[in-house]
């Protein structure tokens, strides 16, 4: 019975140690490639390096304006994610307190409009800010901004929803005889409730916003480089450097490592926040 | 007075409470849908002012169109194709992982991480992969199948798509599958196990049944990235070689905004939502029947 339970453990062992292997082996054909010359790059793909430079990070970061494309990308999630996280919160907290019929309409309606893919409603997205109200052209990043926001309020309203209705009435009711208006009670008692749910939506958020490309593509396609975001900015390796790989490759390790070190440190938030955001 | 000061008051936390998520949600959301069902009606190229009324035409244009019936059949191939996959392999780790070896935590946070990187970024890795690192080993070692780049050919440039999809949602599936897993209650395996029922069976009577509202989720999540699927088609083979691997999202995206024809574009993107929210809802209600309680 042991001798089996053995045999079947190390069998587990060896399929995933296989598996694993093909998860990451691209990280590492990407890690080991980039730090070599383009000789060296399609001579021997599979090698090790055997020099390390980075000199070609610096070309690099150069080419695709990456400190700049990097601020933009930060402000673009920050900004986004925080006014969500601000205003869904808010939004759903006055749904489950105000049970009328404006409530229940514009609560269903956004449950609804989940459907609603972004690619089939493109089109007259861009049509609208582009071509009629010209917003896309005059302030495109604050555009964008707003975009987000319109498109997470849905699913952050909802889940806040949902984490809402559980909090008891009496709390909110002391802090109103204590003096406080709906606002003050609102960000005294329920928001700091909240925290575990802001944190899922929060995780979601940024890694949607922080690697969505369509969108970004289409409101700041014509805004000029200097208003890239990094999926946008890397772009430009597939142009005129084409075959460049060893600036091509340093280009996407640098665009991949802030994900990866920052899910090295909260690896399991991240893992439960969207677990809980598509369970629900 | 005091009556209209409160509600004015009631009215004023109405509109700072609910105002800037609502008017965003609408801006953004419900008025492109009704502006997109308006448009389909019209004849425009983008650009003109001229926009003139066309009826019904855009939607019969719709229907003539080969190229785009072309690119959905595709579509339904790669989805069909991608869902299997993706909730094959993923389920095959998610049992693994939670068969109780040692390190399975470590497993579970590598097998996650393809989805944490963005479509675009994820394609141009397997592009290299493709076009570079298989085919130096290709011509090194004589491995036939790999000697030429698989994105210079129209067969294997689809399977590139799918091996790419693969490596980006089965992690993520996983996840959502451990979870069902860790729901099936622990008592109803040991009685099986006492009763002689072997691993395969219990597998294949106890925890698979048990675990249907978790292949929901990831069925439906799999089926709707795989019709949406636009980021990764782009990035490892911009719809070639000869335009072979044009999946609906790009062929949508460049009726409008490559061949500047917006109202077929449109009309396009709807029958497209429509079709896919035919095949979500119908997978959800059809597998909700084969759910069952423990």
């Amino acid at each position: 019975m042991n001798i089996k339970k053995t045999v079947q453990k190390s069998f587990i062992l060896i399929v995933l140690a296989v598996l694993l292997m093909l998860f990451v082996f691209p990280f590492i054909i990407l890690l080991i490639n980039a730090f070599k010359t383009n000789a060296q790059i399609i001579n021997s793909p599979i090698s090790l390096p055997t020099t390390i430079s980075f000199n070609n990070f610096k070309t690099a970061m150069d080419i695709m304006s990456y400190y700049n494309s990097f601020i933009n990308s930060l402000f673009i999630t920050v900004a986004s994610v925080t006014v969500i996280i601000l205003f869904s919160s808010m939004t759903a907290h006055y749904f489950v307190r105000n049970n009328t019929k404006y409530s229940k309409f514009f609560f269903l309606l956004m449950v609804a409009s989940m459907i609603i893919p972004f690619q089939s409603i493109m089109i007259p997205l861009v049509s609208i800010y582009g071509q009629k109200l010209g917003w896309i052209q005059s302030v495109p990043r604050q555009t964008l901004i707003f975009m987000y926001i319109g498109f997470g309020a849905p699913l952050a309203v909802f889940m806040y929803h949902g984490f809402i209705k559980s909090i008891p009435l009496e709390l909110e009711e002391a802090a109103k005889i204590d003096g406080c208006n709906q606002l003050q009670t609102f960000f005294k008692i329920v928001f700091p409730m909240l925290v575990p749910t802001s944190v899922t939506i929060g995780i979601l958020d940024i890694l949607w916003i922080w690697n969505d490309y369509l969108l970004p593509s289409l409101i700041l396609q014509n805004a000029g480089s200097e208003n890239y975001t990094l999926p946008l900015a890397i772009r430009v390796f597939q142009g005129s450097f084409s075959s460049d790989y060893e600036k091509f490759l340093p280009a996407v390790l640098l665009v991949v490592l802030p994900v990866l070190i920052i899910y090295i440190f909260v690896q399991r938030y991240i893992i439960q926040g969207v677990t809980q955001g598509s369970i629900k | 007075m005091i009556h209209t000061n409160r509600r004015l008051k009631r009215m004023g936390n109405k509109l700072l409470f609910t105002g800037p998520a609502i008017f965003s949600f609408l801006a953004v959301v419900i008025l492109p849908f009704l502006y997109g069902i308006y448009m389909t009606f019209f004849k425009w190229d983008g650009i003109s002012s001229v926009k003139p009324f066309v009826g019904i035409k855009n939607y019969l244009e719709v229907f003539r169109d080969y190229d785009f019936w072309t690119s959905i059949a595709l579509t339904f191939k790669y989805v069909i194709a991608t869902v299997i996959l993706i909730n094959i392999i993923a389920f095959i780790l998610a049992y693994l992982v939670t068969s109780g070896i040692k390190g399975q935590n470590f497993f579970r946070t590598i097998f996650f991480t393809p989805n944490l990187i963005g479509g675009l970024v994820l394609g141009f890795i397997w592009q290299f992969i493709f076009n570079n690192l298989l085919v130096t080993i290709g011509q090194k070692y004589g491995i036939l199948l790999f000697s030429k780049t698989w994105l210079g050919d129209e067969n294997k440039a689809f399977w590139a798509l799918v091996i790419a999809a693969v490596w980006q949602y089965a992690g993520y599936m996983m996840v959502i599958l451990i979870a069902g897993i860790m729901n099936v209650p622990k008592d109803i395996l040991e009685a099986a196990k006492i009763d002689g029922a072997g691993g395969l069976s219990r597998l294949r009577y106890i925890t698979l049944p048990l675990m249907v509202p978790s292949f929901i989720i990831t069925i439906f999540l799999s089926l709707q990235r795989g019709f949406m699927a636009y980021d990764v088609n782009l990035a490892l083979t911009k719809g070639g070689p000869f335009g072979s691997t044009v999946f609906a999202s790009m062929f949508v995206y460049n009726k409008a905004f490559v061949r500047f024809n917006y109202g077929v574009g449109q009309a396009e993107a709807f029958v497209l939502f429509f079709l896919v929210a035919a095949v979500t809802l119908l997978q959800v209600s059809i597998s909700k029947k084969m759910e069952v309680e423990a």
